[in-house]
């Protein structure tokens, strides 16, 4: 239930929508305010569960398929290069995708506005 | 010929007689497309000329009696969330849909380089957010089995090219259940690897700690040749692990007589459709005749997976998306006439709508004040939801459940309800999460004729023996 957890507002919506550059219709806004209630309702179920013994865990590529007679990052020692720089994109090539560009630089609107 | 029933196995063996010649192949597969894909919408790009140019490759060295690469000739198809240097690459967004790739995904690298013919790239739900394909911001992709149904998502395009004989084989993407959901919506094999064994450079992000390439095929002999290609460390992506990749091929061969089976209880419980029930408790008994030992597990963490995942991928997600910017490549809105303006209505005007809701989502739960209790939160059950991986796997050698709670459901049917959606994914997520790598196998059909799939996971980098097992059950199944 929702009981411990204040609902989420147009204005947290908004803000949040700010955070990732993203603007919303008005539609939109009232729209996403009902789905990531409902969402965040079902994701509450997660409180049942006393995790405060448990460590988090972010990837497993840490955890498996790794050299387990080794320690520390010994064990990733087949992810290490050597600090050597090597060939880039040609610049021509990757310009080509760029919306504007000068060909030598990414061209965008102004930053500073009077 | 019959494309519908072409394998990697016998079209290799075509070209590789002479029965037919590479760019013969490849031209009926295209003709096959055009008499088919306009219903379906399989397809988003076609590379033609790219394809009969290695095709005529293949066929110049055939024509010299030279020794010809392991795939030669033979035709796949690439979800268009893996890039191709010098191909439209969308991701089945509005927001890519002038990009074109300067570099080659690995696994795509790797296929071309044993000879394989890319046909296209396939639709799929926009940066593979979605479970039917709906969410494509192209147009949708239909069931060839039912063109009212969904083929299941994201890799829908990729599954429902497979089913159609539109292509032999194809490579999709799996975070949450993208390979195997479609494989079993759409009757054909799909398998995801273990997180780690299959490079994911030049896949385009979704969320990078739960993102996995793998096959869709026909058979799973097909699965266990295109794994054997795209397996192994590669410099390019730091992820993918120094582990020895067996050859698969032979692995499928091996005995199953004694495997120890797990079916957790979790599996079947409420929202299970009756005939998908029905159906894999026939796939458990025809496992149990082949000598296999059937061992009743608990999987307890299971009603916390989808919670989990949706935390965990969007908040991922809401990080990946940063990219999209309008500045280097992708969409830039017209109207913008300040920088701030050209982020916000480059990406609003370019992201679908569940791509924003859970770009809203992560950035939401990763923000100052929930970042504990939602992100963290979802970290830590995560481990419990490993754990319980880790636990069952002592006392098994793989488990069986099935892959998706109903067969293919209607086009709009949950559309406009994103949690019913999610939980199309129930069977599916926790695989991802804890990286133990699955199969989706056919095991039958509904009354309407609508296929089932049969989900088998294993353990950590062991595929051997989820696709022995699932080579077995093919077989038993067809005889």
């Amino acid at each position: 239930m929702t009981d411990h957890r204040r609902p989420i507002s147009e204005k947290d919506v908004l803000y949040v929508a700010e955070l990732a550059n993203l603007e919303l219709t008005a539609d939109e806004r009232a729209r996403m305010v009902k789905d990531l209630n409902s969402i965040l309702d079902y994701v509450d179920r997660l409180n049942e569960l006393d995790t405060s013994n448990v460590e988090p865990m972010a990837q497993t590529s840490d955890r498996y398929g790794i050299d387990e007679s080794k320690s520390g990052t010994a064990r990733f020692a087949y992810a290490m290069r050597e600090d050597k720089t090597g060939p880039s994109l040609p610049r021509e090539v990757v310009m080509e995708d760029a919306p504007e560009n000068d060909g030598a630089f990414f061209k965008v609107p102004k930053v500073i506005e009077k | 010929m019959d494309l519908n029933l072409l394998t990697i196995a016998s079209a290799r063996t075509a070209v590789l007689e002479r029965q037919t010649t590479a760019v013969a192949l490849a031209e009926s597969f295209y003709q096959k497309i055009k008499a088919t894909d306009e219903k379906i919408g399989a397809y988003l790009t076609l590379t033609r000329e790219r394809a009969l140019a290695k095709a005529a490759q293949i066929d110049a060295i055939a024509d010299k009696g030279d020794p010809l690469p392991p795939l030669a000739g033979v035709p796949i198809a690439i979800k268009d969330v893996m890039v191709m240097r010098g191909v439209r690459s969308t991701a089945g967004s509005r927001i890519l849909s002038n990009f074109v790739a300067p570099y080659d995904c690995t696994a795509v690298a790797r296929l071309e380089a044993a000879g394989a013919i890319v046909l296209g790239k396939t639709n799929c739900d926009e940066f593979a957010m979605g479970s039917s394909n709906e969410n494509s911001g192209y147009y949708p992709v239909h069931n060839p089995r039912d063109l009212a149904r969904v083929p299941g998502g994201s890799s829908g395009g990729s599954a429902a090219a497979v089913a159609a004989g539109m292509s032999v084989a194809a490579l999709g993407s799996d975070t949450g259940g993208s390979i195997r959901q479609p494989a079993s919506f759409c009757g054909v094999v799909g398998l995801m690897p273990t997180y780690g064994r299959v490079s994911r450079y030049g896949l385009i992000a979704f969320a990078s700690s739960l993102d996995h390439i793998g096959p869709l095929t026909k058979t799973v002999k097909d699965a266990a040749i295109l794994l054997k290609h795209i397996a192994g460390r590669d410099p390019l992506d730091s992820t993918s692990a120094e582990v020895p990749v067996p050859d698969y091929e032979q692995e499928i061969e091996k005995p199953v007589r004694g495997l120890r089976i797990g079916v957790p209880e979790e599996y079947f419980g409420e929202g299970l459709d009756p005939e998908v029930r029905a159906a894999v408790e026939a796939a458990i008994q025809m496992l149990a005749q082949i000598g296999c030992e059937i061992v009743p597990i608990s999987l307890p963490h299971t009603r916390y997976a989808i919670p989990t995942y949706y935390v965990i991928a969007t908040a991922e997600a809401s990080s990946n998306l940063a990219r999209f910017d309008g500045v280097r490549y992708g969409y830039r809105s017209p109207q913008a006439r300040t920088l701030a303006e050209m982020y916000r209505l480059s990406r609003d005007q370019g992201f679908g709508a569940e791509v924003k809701r859970r770009i809203l989502l992560g950035t939401y739960v990763l923000s100052a004040g929930y970042y504990d209790a939602y992100y963290l939160k979802a970290q830590r059950v995560r481990t419990l939801l490993a754990r319980d991986f880790e636990q069952a796997f002592r006392r098994v050698d793989a488990m069986v459940t099935p892959t998706s709670p109903t067969p293919a459901f209607k086009l709009g049917e949950k559309s406009d309800d994103p949690l019913s959606m999610y939980l199309a994914d129930i069977y599916t997520v926790t695989a991802d999460l804890a990286g133990v790598p699955g199969i989706s196998v056919p095991c039958g059909e509904s009354r309407d004729r609508l296929p089932i799939g049969l989900q088998i996971l294993g353990r950590h980098f062991d595929e051997s023996t989820v696709i022995r097992l699932a080579h077995a059950y093919e077989h038993a199944h067809a005889s």
